[in-house]
């Protein structure tokens, strides 16, 4: 161990420290003479505190200035003005000190060898992080017994389907142990199966080793299973910035259970804690809409099931697109409504 | 004796790998992966080899017309053609594809490379390899020992150390020219063909005597992007000519100086360059 | 026929389009074929002068026409690596173009003329300029000349693509083709007449040369713009281009009809 090591682990447990964060863009548009400037804001003020062992989801709708924040916390873009230090470093200027202790995974781009089998992008990257082949080794085996990746590894890249890449990206991400993993958009397209067992390791991982995590996502089922802390972004400052249950009680994440019933039957409205919003006029589909807050899913189902057999049922969840649109018309319309 | 062979191993299985070890391994992993389709990897082979025979017939078909060209006999011009392409085909074969720099921004590689901790050129420059680019080197040496048999030529050691000093220093010239074109890159993008006109452009102007070129392009391709030290000038003292006006054959002897103001360039372009991707972003 | 002709003319303008969008990328090829251009400029003129001033019947103004023309043409008729319907083909894309009630073989093709179209000017103007200023170039003056001149361009532009439509199918049967497209390039290169004129080739080497479909693609169009050929000469010239053309397709879709054969029994 050398004494940056040492200091910058006893020095405190804050891993992410942001103070009026900015970026902001010049894009050049048209060309000859008509040619001017357009000025973008990606980033504004962002101020943003990250304790070690955190789990924080990062979200917001597309163009929100994720990707921007996420690029000047892992040293690949400088802000425009503001300070910013993870791990207690200056992501950029003290690029390679900090990627020694973060791991970064890029949902829609590969950062393994694609034309290697996938033992061979371990082996690099641990070499790149100067791992003594024991550690590699202990690590590996750690990381393949977690994620399955026993029968993957002498398949080249190219050729694994998304979910067992992404597996491979997590497991080349966490090879160093870094301190704190940054996911962009981690399940991207992946099936609920490869979701679950994603998430799954990420709980363990985080639980073994106190990693702090932080990820962005539009899948509302990643921030509840992972993450006690969301921070909403919207046009490049934070609108909100608490727990789940905090974001549920400012902005309605009311859930609709639709279900099929085998047999007609007559509108349902005294479901405890549910309203019935829809009913066809055969009266074999009806719909239920509740909060989580008051009652569970469970519970509708139990009581809808105690009248008629229920042949189908399908549960809607509003999107973090929906929930970020809510909460920024509300605060528009109601500023006072958050400090 | 098992017992201590398991020590050995357990020893060094906690020695942290060298920088060297890190380079040497991104490196056999692409020689690997470019060798792996061996029946595609030989016809790779041939089509550089067709490379440097019709680079050749190029000055061949020239000589079919003309005694001399730029005041240099066939076998003359034919060592400095041998010349420039040992040196070129060397550096491509090394470093060649850095200057597909935009297309390892576009695919979000370059952002990959930031995030580890080594050194970005480092890992574009030995992210590929081109093995099957030796053909040329080797098509070129054999234009050369051929064609220096042709000549009389009374080796002095100041000869000798012009001659070595093409593969090694010409070969770092084009190496350099490679860099610089990526370091130039983070600005261009789009326009990124126009470093062509000085890495393929050089190799092409090196492989002809330089008293064929007018003001401009001598000046340029002498002090600018000095492709002409790699082949031309170092031909020169081998020869024991003079050279033309403004252009004395000592200068060949000056090949692993321009080299290394070369690199020094180069390297820092690439800084700049880089500074730019991070401050301006993509 | 005018439904076809209005397919056609959609292709073409979406080739055009296509390439319009990367107007820094053709500055800077222009930027770079002038450099070569200059580049062989001095290495011709130095041959000339090292000959009495005159190789196979050029002269300085001519030598120098030929060498700003055929930089100026070497974009629109494409002698760079292109592997499009190879990357199709690879990836199984190409089964998506074989199921449009168009032509695969001829859909790229007006697609490639209106690339060609886009690439004329802003590529091969910057060239002829500089080298108008700086070597001087032969401009025709009779009207008949600059006519026939573009339909031999046109026609070199057929013929290349024709050839590289060819090369790209070679991906149906080989898992990698870079190497087969280098030796192509650098044959193509050569015998097109884009290094040296075929005229100063030795005569074996000559023969050769009009062996290929290359200097069809080059070579002929330089020559017919730039006067070098009059009268029946010119039929002849035109009239070969067009043989060449027309076989390069024959054998492109015999090609192509095989190579569906294989995608139906390994099913991409």
């Amino acid at each position: 161990m050398n004494s940056t090591d040492l200091t910058h682990s006893t020095v405190s447990d804050i891993v992410i420290a942001a103070k009026d964060l900015t970026r902001i863009f010049t894009r050049r548009i048209g060309t000859g003479r008509a040619r001017t400037k357009e000025v973008v804001t990606a980033v504004s003020q962002l101020n943003l505190t990250v304790a070690a062992g955190e789990s924080v989801g990062y979200i917001g709708a597309n163009g929100a200035g994720k990707s921007t924040t996420i690029k000047m916390l892992t040293g690949i873009l400088l802000p425009t003005s503001g300070t910013v230090q993870v791990c207690g470093f200056e992501p950029v200027r003290e690029r390679t000190a900090l990627a020694r202790h973060i791991g970064v995974v890029f949902g829609q781009r590969s950062q393994l060898w694609w034309d290697l089998p996938l033992r061979e992008s371990f082996e690099i990257l641990s070499t790149i992080h100067r791992l003594s082949p024991g550690d590699a080794a202990t690590r590996m085996q750690e990381l393949r017994d977690q994620l399955e990746l026993e029968d993957l590894l002498d398949t080249p890249v190219r050729q694994l389907s998304l979910g067992q890449r992404m597996r491979g990206e997590v497991a080349a991400a966490l090879l160093h142990r870094p301190r704190i993993i940054i996911l962009d958009e981690p399940t991207i397209g992946l099936d609920v199966v490869s979701k679950e067992r994603l998430r799954q390791f990420l709980l363990h991982e985080r639980a073994e080793h106190g990693t702090t995590l932080m990820l962005t996502t539009h899948d509302m089922g990643d921030i509840e299973r992972l993450c006690d802390r969301v921070v909403v972004v919207d046009q490049g400052s934070v609108v909100h910035d608490g727990t789940l249950n905090a974001l549920a009680s400012l902005v309605n994440t009311q859930r609709v259970m639709v279900v099929d019933l085998v047999q007609p039957c007559a509108p349902m409205n005294d479901i405890p804690h549910a309203r019935l919003t829809d009913c066809d006029p055969t009266g074999v589909r009806q719909s239920f809409t509740f909060s989580p807050a008051d009652t569970t899913a469970a519970a509708v189902l139990a009581a809808v099931s105690a009248r008629a057999q229920v042949r189908d049922l399908t549960i809607e969840e509003p999107s973090i697109e929906s929930i970020v649109r809510t909460l920024y018309e509300g605060q528009r319309s109601n500023p006072t409504s958050t400090p | 004796m098992g017992e201590s062979l398991a020590r050995e191993v357990t020893d060094r299985a906690d020695v942290r790998p060298s920088a060297f070890t890190m380079w040497r391994v991104l490196l056999a992993s692409r020689l690997r992966a470019q060798t792996s389709y061996r029946a595609s990897f030989a016809l790779d082979l041939f089509g550089n080899l067709g490379i440097a025979l019709l680079e050749f017939t190029e000055l061949w078909v020239i000589f079919a017309n003309v005694k001399a060209l730029g005041g240099l006999s066939f076998a003359q011009t034919a060592v400095v053609f041998a010349f420039a392409n040992i040196a070129f085909s060397l550096a491509d074969l090394i470093v060649g594809h850095v200057d597909e720099l935009p297309r390892y921004i576009r695919a979000g590689t370059l952002d990959a490379f930031l995030v580890r901790p080594a050194s970005v050129l480092g890992q574009l420059i030995t992210s590929d390899i081109s093995p099957k680019r030796i053909t040329r080197t080797l098509g070129a040496v054999a234009v050369f020992i051929i064609a220096i048999a042709h000549l009389d030529i009374a080796w002095t050691p100041l000869r000798i150390w012009a001659l070595i000093s093409v593969p090694i220093f010409g070969t770092a010239i084009f190496a350099a020219l490679f860099v610089t074109a990526a370091g130039l890159q983070f600005w261009l993008i789009d326009g990124a063909e126009v470093t062509n006109a000085f890495t393929y452009g050089g190799s092409y102007v090196a492989s002809y005597p330089a008293s064929l070129y007018q003001n401009v392009l001598r000046t340029f391709f002498t002090f600018v992007m000095p492709a002409i030290f790699t082949a031309y000038l170092p031909a020169l003292v081998i020869f024991g000519e003079s050279g033309p006006a403004g252009l004395p054959a000592w200068l060949g002897l000056l090949t692993p100086l321009m080299a290394g103001i070369s690199w020094g360039v180069a390297l820092g372009l690439w800084r700049l360059g880089l500074r730019h991707y991070t401050g301006a972003g993509s | 026929m005018s439904r076809n002709l209005l397919v056609a003319w959609q292709l073409m303008r979406s080739g055009f389009r296509r390439h319009s969008a990367y107007r820094a990328a053709a500055v800077a090829g222009a930027l770079t074929n002038t450099v070569f251009g200059a580049i062989k400029a001095s290495i011709t003129l130095g041959a000339l002068a090292s000959a009495g001033g005159h190789i196979a019947g050029y002269d300085s103004r001519s030598a120098m026409t030929y060498v700003w023309l055929t930089q100026a043409l070497i974009a629109p008729v494409n002698l760079f690596y292109w592997n499009e319907i190879g990357e199709r083909v690879r990836s199984g894309d190409i089964a998506i173009d074989l199921a449009r009630p168009v032509n695969t073989q001829i859909a790229y093709l007006f697609t490639d003329l209106g690339r060609a179209a886009f690439e004329i000017l802003p590529r091969g103007l910057p060239p002829l300029l500089i080298g108008a200023v700086t070597t001087g170039i032969h401009v025709p003056n009779d009207p008949v000349v600059w006519g026939v001149g573009l339909l031999s361009i046109l026609l070199g532009i057929c013929v290349s693509y024709a050839c590289r439509f060819l090369i790209n199918l070679t991906s149906f049967w080989l898992l990698e083709t870079r190497g087969v497209q280098t030796l192509y390039l650098v044959a193509s290169n050569i015998f097109c007449g884009l290094l040296i004129p075929v005229h100063w080739f030795p005569p074996s080497l000559q023969t050769l040369a009009h062996a290929t479909p290359f200097p069809s693609i080059l070579q002929t169009p330089v020559d017919v713009l730039s006067g070098r050929y009059t009268g029946g000469a010119v039929a002849a010239a035109l009239l070969t281009q067009t043989l060449w053309f027309i076989g390069m397709m024959f054998a492109g879709h015999v090609l192509m009809r095989r190579g569906r054969r294989v995608l139906v029994v390994q099913g991409g």
